[in-house]
């Protein structure tokens, strides 16, 4: 079962919740955690393991061979201004290239062919009871959406036979979300019981109807805010798998990058519902 | 000697555009002929992405020895500026062009 | 006129709620612009009217005109992001795929397919609940906020304060590293830097400082909910002093944030526990800082 746990906005409790239930769901399954949230990974900053494997990722951009009669064809088809005449010489600004090969494969004289250009990593951890993966793009590059998708293939090449795999998405509704999300099964939006939080739920939630996915709410920090957050799931029909309360307690452990559900018996109460909602959908979805 | 600004206006009473990417205008004056002369650049409002670097390849082309700007040029459009071998002087955010030569002869500004 | 930009790099850490507080202090006299547009929450705090709307356009999108298309499949051969299937015996674009590249646009035989530009959502101009300018944007699904985006609604910003003489235009930056925060730090007279003692507040803090840094603007931070943990405080105050950068306030631990934006409300409309006090003094350091910078002091 492949369960993607998403939020509308960030600091929600989004990374909290995946690692926590990854580890809960672990004492019984064999769970994959991997983090999506390729341009700001903080998973692994709660997670303590040993590394096993690491690779870099690559996308494709054009290299200038250095001889051309400068017809300036490339710049001219580039729509994301990723390539440049100057002068005598053509530049290449790989951040800024989509690796659409128009500039290269439309060169008059072949003089721009296609390179490979790291743009990110991939490192997969072992610890005491899960796999861990986690996906990084390098400072500068902007586009998420490629590495998301080496990194599912990359699940799929190594770490197939999990029973579990627990995607912690990027925040937002933009498309790096919607890559992080395509494949999975369930996806549970993290979110809290404040104004902030019921806006970026609807938005998060629009989301997941557009893209067709079966979904859950989670509502974080529930006893703080209002119901508007629960009676908006209740009109819609959304099904609240959990509520995590507030507690000083819990923000301490987080802030210490602790499990949380070892130490707070609450929230191990939630991550068992969680479980429970979770096998049943599952159960459910055989019969 | 060729002297550019990043500007939100064509006089030397315009205010400067702190920003390098996305500046309004440039405005380029030569010490030699006296001349003031300014590229409009509101065009670049309309991409999304990368304005940087296609501001330093216009003025890559008009190829002067000195920019004055505000912050500075991020590491792209830096990329490109350092192929022309031009210096740059940054702090000139917030004054009118006369104000940011002054500033510039008076050693003020800090070369990025 | 002065742009204040206040950023954070980490989602959650009460950027929005610290921003919203200083449009109200700073009454009148402050145009806000929200450029965090990937999740746009000011308005909720502000309750501006949404007085004016206009839709914002973004990068390119592909167009098949069927009437001429021979599905000869040339564009689906070229285009790289599978974003032109076959449905019902007719090539298609994906608009959620579609990158905009125009390369199947280019090679098609027949000049059947046109690129158009993309609608990604709306820009506003609104009045908010004290009479104050806010100019803020909504984003469509699937869309993404851009350096160009950022831009427009700071640029709207500008020119509002100066028909209004309003003195500062307080800018709500967008999150991450890329070109929509470098596009918000870009002109900015000072920034403002809000973080939480926590291992991926730090992290997050370290990654957008080094921006800030390259771009030569001073800085000034906030530690929200310090008191949770004192060591990782200190490390952040280490961080700080080291790198030159104002310490403003430290905010603690304390549910009033949670409470008063349940309300619709900012924390210096809710005068407990001495969290109005401490802002305010936050936010006149922050006005005399930027003042300073101004004066290239």
């Amino acid at each position: 079962m492949k369960i993607a746990v998403a939020s509308g906005k960030g600091g929600t409790g989004k990374t909290t919740l995946a690692t926590n239930l990854a580890a809960f769901l672990s004492e019984r399954r064999r769970v994959v955690l991997i983090d999506l949230d390729v341009e700001e990974p903080n998973s692994g900053l709660f997670i303590k393991g040993q590394i096993l494997k690491k690779e870099d990722k690559y996308k494709m951009i054009p290299e200038w061979s250095g001889e051309c009669s400068l017809c300036g064809i490339c710049q001219d088809v580039c729509e994301f201004h990723a390539v440049l005449r100057l002068g005598t010489q053509i530049m290449v600004f790989p951040e800024l290239c989509h690796s659409c090969y128009a500039c290269s494969e439309l060169c008059p004289e072949s003089a721009l062919p296609m390179v490979p250009k790291k743009m990110g990593s991939i490192k997969q951890i072992q610890t005491d009871g899960f796999a861990f993966v986690e996906s990084r793009l390098d400072i500068g590059e902007e586009q998420a959406v490629p590495l998301i998708a080496q990194t599912h293939k990359y699940i799929e090449a190594n770490l197939k036979d999990e029973e579990i795999r627990i995607y912690d998405s990027p925040p937002g509704t933009s498309c790096p979300v919607i890559e992080a999300t395509k494949t999975a099964d369930f996806v549970i939006l993290v979110t809290e019981p404040t104004p902030f939080g019921l806006h970026d739920l609807s938005l998060a939630v629009e989301t997941m109807r557009e893209l067709k996915k079966d979904f859950g709410v989670v509502i974080n920090r529930f006893d703080l805010g209002n119901d508007d957050v629960p009676d908006y799931c209740e009109k819609e029909g959304i099904p609240v798998l959990a509520r995590i309360p507030n507690d000083r307690h819990i923000a301490e452990l987080y802030s210490q990058g602790k499990l949380i559900y070892k130490h707070v018996p609450q929230v191990e109460t939630q991550l068992q519902a969680i479980e429970q909602f979770l096998e049943e959908k599952l159960n459910g979805g055989r019969s | 000697m060729k002297i550019a600004f990043t500007t939100k206006g064509t006089t030397w009473d315009a205010a400067t555009d702190p920003r390098f990417g996305r500046t309004e205008y440039i405005l380029v004056y030569d010490t030699e002929t006296n001349e003031l002369m300014s590229y409009d650049n509101r065009a670049i409002a309309n991409e999304a992405h990368g304005a940087g670097p296609q501001t330093a390849q216009k003025l890559f082309e008009m190829n002067p020895d000195i920019l004055i700007t505000g912050n500075g040029p991020g590491g792209n459009a830096a990329a490109v500026l350092e192929k022309s071998g031009l210096k740059i002087y940054i702090g000139a955010g917030e004054m009118t062009v006369k104000d940011a030569y002054e500033a510039y002869k008076n050693g003020n500004l800090k070369e990025f | 006129m002065k742009e204040i930009v206040v950023i954070s790099g980490k989602g959650g850490t009460g950027k929005t709620s610290i921003t919203a507080s200083f449009a109200l202090l700073g009454g009148k006299n402050v145009v806000v612009a929200d450029c965090d547009v990937d999740a746009a929450d000011m308005h909720l705090l502000l309750q501006p009217d949404f007085k004016q709307a206009e839709d914002f356009y973004s990068g390119l999108l592909a167009h098949i005109d069927t009437d001429n298309c021979t599905n000869c499949a040339v564009c689906a051969d070229v285009c790289r992001f599978d974003a032109i299937p076959v449905i019902d015996g007719q090539h298609t674009i994906n608009e959620i795929s579609c990158e905009g590249c125009s390369y199947c646009a280019r090679v098609c035989p027949e000049k059947a397919i046109r690129m158009e530009e993309r609608n990604v959502g709306q820009w506003f101009v609104s009045t908010t609940k004290i009479g104050s300018t806010l100019v803020h944007a909504r984003l469509g699904i699937g869309a993404e906020n851009s350096g160009k985006l950022v831009a427009k609604v700071k640029n709207e910003a500008k020119v509002i304060a100066e028909k209004n003489k309003a003195e500062l235009v307080l800018v709500d930056g967008s999150p991450g590293v890329g070109c929509p925060v470098v596009s918000s730090l870009s002109g900015a007279s000072y920034v403002v830097l809000v973080t939480e003692p926590t291992v991926s507040g730090l992290h997050d803090l370290k990654r957008v400082y080094e921006l800030v840094h390259k771009f030569n603007i001073s800085a000034g931070c906030i530690i929200n909910k310090a008191d949770l943990n004192p060591q990782m405080t200190d490390e952040i105050m280490d961080f700080m002093a080291g790198e030159n950068i104002d310490h403003l306030a430290n905010l603690p631990y304390d549910e009033t944030f949670t409470k008063a934006v349940t309300q619709g409300k900012t924390i210096v409309e809710f005068d407990e526990n001495g969290l109005r006090r401490i802002l305010e003094d936050s936010w006149e350091k922050v006005k005399k800082e930027s003042d300073k910078q101004r004066r290239g002091i």
